[in-house]
């Protein structure tokens, strides 16, 4: 057993990633076609501004890392990973959450379908997959497997939903394509 | 539910269900009220002889139903309202179920061993039974007619062929006897209670059975649905822990200069080993916890080289050693046998590694009173054990169950929940913890690793003469599986208290695999010690989906696959040799028949040169009751020795079935999960620390790698109680895949995961 006195050998690095000093600042945001402004350190992914000063929630925390896409939200239609958007990158883009893309009364043809395939097991992924669904067909309405590939490959399901995600993906494109 | 939250879904849900009936349970599985209601005065648990401990019909004619059990995702919620629903002839939407809240459930042990619909439901289908025949009684009495002449749909009583004369259930709850008592009988998971009522005969039943939609799913999907994340409660601050550089790292120093001046910094807090950080708002927090220097003292080199881990099973000396199964005289039919069949598997530490690292909010006030907002599966057991940790009577304690995502387990939800009462303890306000991803992925608790050695006896015609089955292994209890003292927690241990461990775990063959009608058999278990087991491990083993049970049949359905192989035979009707339970069989067979199954032996005759080989293989779990015969159709590059499986067929037997759609689901997540399992899933480890840190160094089954097709035939048993569900798919998985690998190349993967490396390694040596 080591002592108590025996000197530091180690210093804690390994779980938080590297980041500079605050740096509070006022910036507008522009979320669900709604204006916000939030003062906060212009580093602070947008992740925890969506969450903690917005209460939008649905775009989630995973990893922090960009690695598994809970975080999912739409830039100007293109997917990406809240949790490594410094909130300073935002300024004069539209930003969509899941919290804006369909309701009950009008569900987006993405949502219905994962409704009617019953697709999920706990579902805490779900943001990452419907997000990233919407912004693939909405510029891909015919996706070959590689393109389902392509786009799906960087997200994380646990539970093993993937049959059926992949169900509700292809009924989504059908929908969509009979809607259009 | 509130209106916030109430959304109509009947427009959505008719085509996918086939169903009439209107399914407009569209909020979560849990009444959103509870959620926001801290702890106001010591609450004691509710009587489980009451009625309304279980349920209570309210003048809407909602009937809101009380459960300790959890849904970890795998729809429970919605099963438990079919099954209320059904007794009570009543429309499943006008159920709300109420789930893990310490001071409104039951203690029904939690969720726990897929025995949720087994022993979990019974109380509240007899509860259900009885609630239905008091406001029967009441409407007798109502409109004066005899029970006999009455009739109820969908909650509305009326007389038989008058149905102008009726009342409804909503008319009637104000008049139901608050007092009406039930009889109970065991505790915990096994609690039960008996009323008036008498639960319907399964063959009359109509709601159970039908595969509705699941209720929390359009809440989810739309956005709406409360998370253990989405907990604020007002006043609310954020904490991170910091954990030791390494296994057995003592704290040395802690410097608070970097983090002082910070924006929104409020403390830190260290107590021994103990260091956590809390701040205003998340991103100070994660600010603060990266700035702050904390120094450890020398790793001490706790953990064997990974290389070395099976090794270091085999020459260790167990810590306890169990025989678990004899039959007949192995050892002189060995002695005897014409020729002998030898083979070792090893299974490796995985880890639950759920999508959320783990998130709880806590409340402790300086008078003890408090609330703890938490995901983890059994929340009778956290309040007994936060109240520990405390010091404070059971009672002060209420802890709320808030839905996380899919737990498998154990994996450290309670651990993050200890976290959060301890920074709110010291800064006397809720605390909500986040755990970052390397938390969870390091030091979140792992399923244990396992080494196997297995022989046969053969006489000359081929016949099994005799099975020696050996298993060593860390125990899959080091940490307690049920977290009910303050020793169960990372937390509890930083701080320097005794871990709670549990009872060693023995593998045994016949709970955890097959036990095929072997003459002379017979299978010891020995248990090692874990490492650093004293203190905070990160490689601390508890339950993890289906504990013991993907390792143990990998083990035996990879050796009966050998056996079959070695005789000659096709491994189904091998197997078909030694087996007389009519329901294994029945799922081998049915497996096969969706599968087109080539009857033949294995490896296929074609095996050859080709860059590209295919195989299909086959394994049979059984657990509790619950049959699962798994086939695995695969695709092996013998250039790069990745494994690709391209169909999974699953024949699937738990007695009766609650909802098929939803059970389908939960297959197909099993299937996928524990063939992640198979392929990728190995912490990784030096001397000193897990280095299996986040997605990148534990990965997982991505889209890519899950089979287009996943055939699953459910075999259906009205007149056989359900047996679950949750886990027992997972179970034949890891053999079903190394035996397809066998069929399609000739060669042997006996060490889970098969990795491209690995493979190409055993085909290259081949």
């Amino acid at each position: 057993m080591v002592e108590r006195e025996v000197p530091a050998l180690v210093v804690q690095r390994t779980v938080f990633k590297e980041i500079g000093e605050a740096n509070m600042s006022q910036t507008s945001l522009n979320v669900n076609g709604q204006a916000h402004s939030v003062d906060v350190d212009s580093d602070c992914p947008l992740l925890y501004v969506l969450r903690d000063d917005l209460g939008l929630n649905n775009p989630r925390f995973g990893c922090g890392l960009g690695q598994c896409g809970a975080c999912t939200v739409l830039v100007d239609n293109v997917p990406m990973r809240s949790c490594q958007l410094p909130i300073s990158f935002l300024t004069g883009k539209h930003i969509v959450t899941l919290e804006g893309l369909g309701t009950p009364e009008k569900p987006h043809p993405v949502q219905s379908a994962f409704i009617e395939e019953q697709a999920f097991q706990c579902g805490y992924c779900l943001n990452g997959w419907i997000m990233t669904a919407k912004a693939l067909l909405d510029k891909n309405p015919n996706p070959s497997d590689k393109d389902l590939a392509n786009a799906f490959d960087r997200l994380v399901c646990r539970c093993g939903s993937h049959i059926g995600i992949l169900a509700s993906v292809r009924r989504a494109a059908q929908e969509m394509k009979a809607g259009a | 539910m509130s209106s916030k939250t109430r959304i109509s879904r009947r427009d959505f849900v008719k085509s996918a269900s086939g169903l009439v009936i209107g399914f407009s349970l569209a909020d979560s599985a849990i009444a959103p009220e509870l959620i926001a209601a801290a702890q106001r005065g010591a609450v004691a648990n509710p009587k489980a002889a009451r009625l309304d401990a279980w349920l209570r019909v309210q003048p809407d004619g909602m009937v809101r139903v009380f459960t300790g059990k959890v849904d970890v995702g795998v729809g429970l919620g919605t099963a438990f309202a079919q099954i209320v629903a059904e007794e009570l002839d009543l429309s499943p939407d006008r159920i709300v179920m109420v789930m893990g809240d310490t001071s409104v459930t039951t203690d029904q042990g939690g969720t726990s061993a897929s025995s949720s619909i087994a022993q979990g439901a019974r109380p509240l289908r007899n509860a259900a039974a009885t609630a239905r025949v008091l406001l029967m009684q009441l409407a007798s009495h109502r409109l004066g007619t005899s029970m006999d002449e009455l009739q109820v749909r969908n909650g509305i009583i009326s007389v038989k062929g008058d149905p102008s004369k009726n009342v409804s259930y909503g008319d009637l709850a104000g008049s139901m006897d608050p007092d009406e008592t039930l009889k109970v009988s065991g505790n915990a998971g096994g609690v039960n209670v008996e009323g008036l009522g008498k639960p319907k005969d399964p063959s009359t039943y109509s709601v159970v059975g039908q595969p509705l939609p699941r209720i929390d799913l359009p809440a989810k999907i739309f956005g709406r649905f409360q998370y253990i994340n989405d907990v604020r409660v007002p006043g609310m601050v954020h904490g991170r822990v910091i954990r030791p550089a390494s296994v057995g790292a003592k704290l040395v120093h802690v410097d608070e200069d970097l983090v002082k001046g910070m924006p929104g910094y409020v403390k830190t807090v260290v107590t021994n080993d103990f260091v956590g950080v809390v701040a205003e708002n998340e991103w100070a927090a994660v600010r603060a916890a990266k700035a702050l220097k904390v120094s450890w003292s020398a790793p001490m080199q706790a953990f064997p080289e990974q290389k070395d881990l099976y090794e270091f099973l085999r020459s260790a000396t167990p810590k306890a050693s169990r025989e678990t199964l004899k039959r007949g005289d192995p050892i002189g039919a060995l002695g005897n046998a014409a020729k002998k069949l030898e083979a070792r598997y090893d299974f490796p530490f995985q880890s639950h590694s759920p999508m959320d690292p783990g998130c709880a909010v806590a409340d402790v006030h300086t008078d003890g009173l408090t609330t703890v907002w938490s995901g983890g599966q059994k929340p009778h057991y956290l309040q007994k054990g936060y109240a520990e940790l405390l010091g404070v009577p059971l009672e002060k304690v209420r802890v709320i169950w808030v839905e996380d995502a899919g737990s498998y387990g154990r994996p450290g939800y309670e651990d993050t929940g200890a976290d959060a009462v301890l920074l709110s303890q010291a800064v006397g306000r809720p605390v909500r913890v986040q755990w970052m991803r390397a938390e969870m992925t390091a030091w979140g608790r792992k399923g244990p690793a396992a080494s196997f050695d297995v022989v046969a006896g053969l006489d000359e015609k081929g016949g099994v003469t005799a099975v020696q089955f050996t298993s060593r292994a860390f125990s899959a209890a080091q940490i307690h599986f049920l977290p009910q003292t303050a020793g169960n927690y990372l937390a509890s241990e930083l701080i320097g208290m005794p871990i709670t461990g549990g009872a060693d775990e023995f593998i045994e063959w016949g709970n955890r695999a097959p036990a095929y009608a072997f003459e002379n058999l017979q299978a010891v278990a020995h248990v090692v010690a874990g490492f650093h087991d004293d203190g905070p491990s990160s490689l601390g083993t508890t339950h993890m989906r289906d504990p013991n049970g993907p390792a143990t049949t990998f083990a035996v359905e990879s050796f009966m696959d050998e056996l079959a192989a070695a005789v000659g035979i096709d491994p189904i009707q091998f197997r078909f040799k030694y087996m007389n339970d009519a329901r294994a069989r029945a799922v081998l067979t049915a497996a096969a028949e969706k599968a087109s199954w080539d009857t033949r032996q294995s490896p296929r005759k074609s095996v050859g040169t080709q860059d590209v080989v295919t195989g299909r293989g086959i394994a049979l779990g059984v657990r509790n009751g619950t049959y699962i015969g798994t086939i695995a159709e695969v695709e092996i590059d013998r250039r790069t020795g990745v494994v690709r499986v391209t169909r999974l067929v699953c024949a699937h037997d738990c007695g009766l079935i609650v909802n098929p759609k939803s059970l389908r689901g939960v297959i197909a997540g099993n299937l996928v999960q524990s063939m992640s399992r198979t392929l990728k899933e190995e912490v990784l480890f030096d001397r000193n620390n897990v280095t299996s840190i986040d997605w990148e160094t534990y990965p997982v089954a991505r889209w890519s790698d899950v089979p287009a097709q996943v055939d699953i035939v459910l075999l259906d048993h009205p007149e056989i109680a359900p047996s679950g569900a949750g886990e027992p798919s997972s179970r034949p998985t890891p053999a079903a895949i190394a035996n397809a690998i066998f069929d399609a190349t000739g060669v042997r993967l006996r060490q889970v995961p098969f990795t491209p490396v690995r493979v190409k390694t055993a085909l290259s040596s081949a």
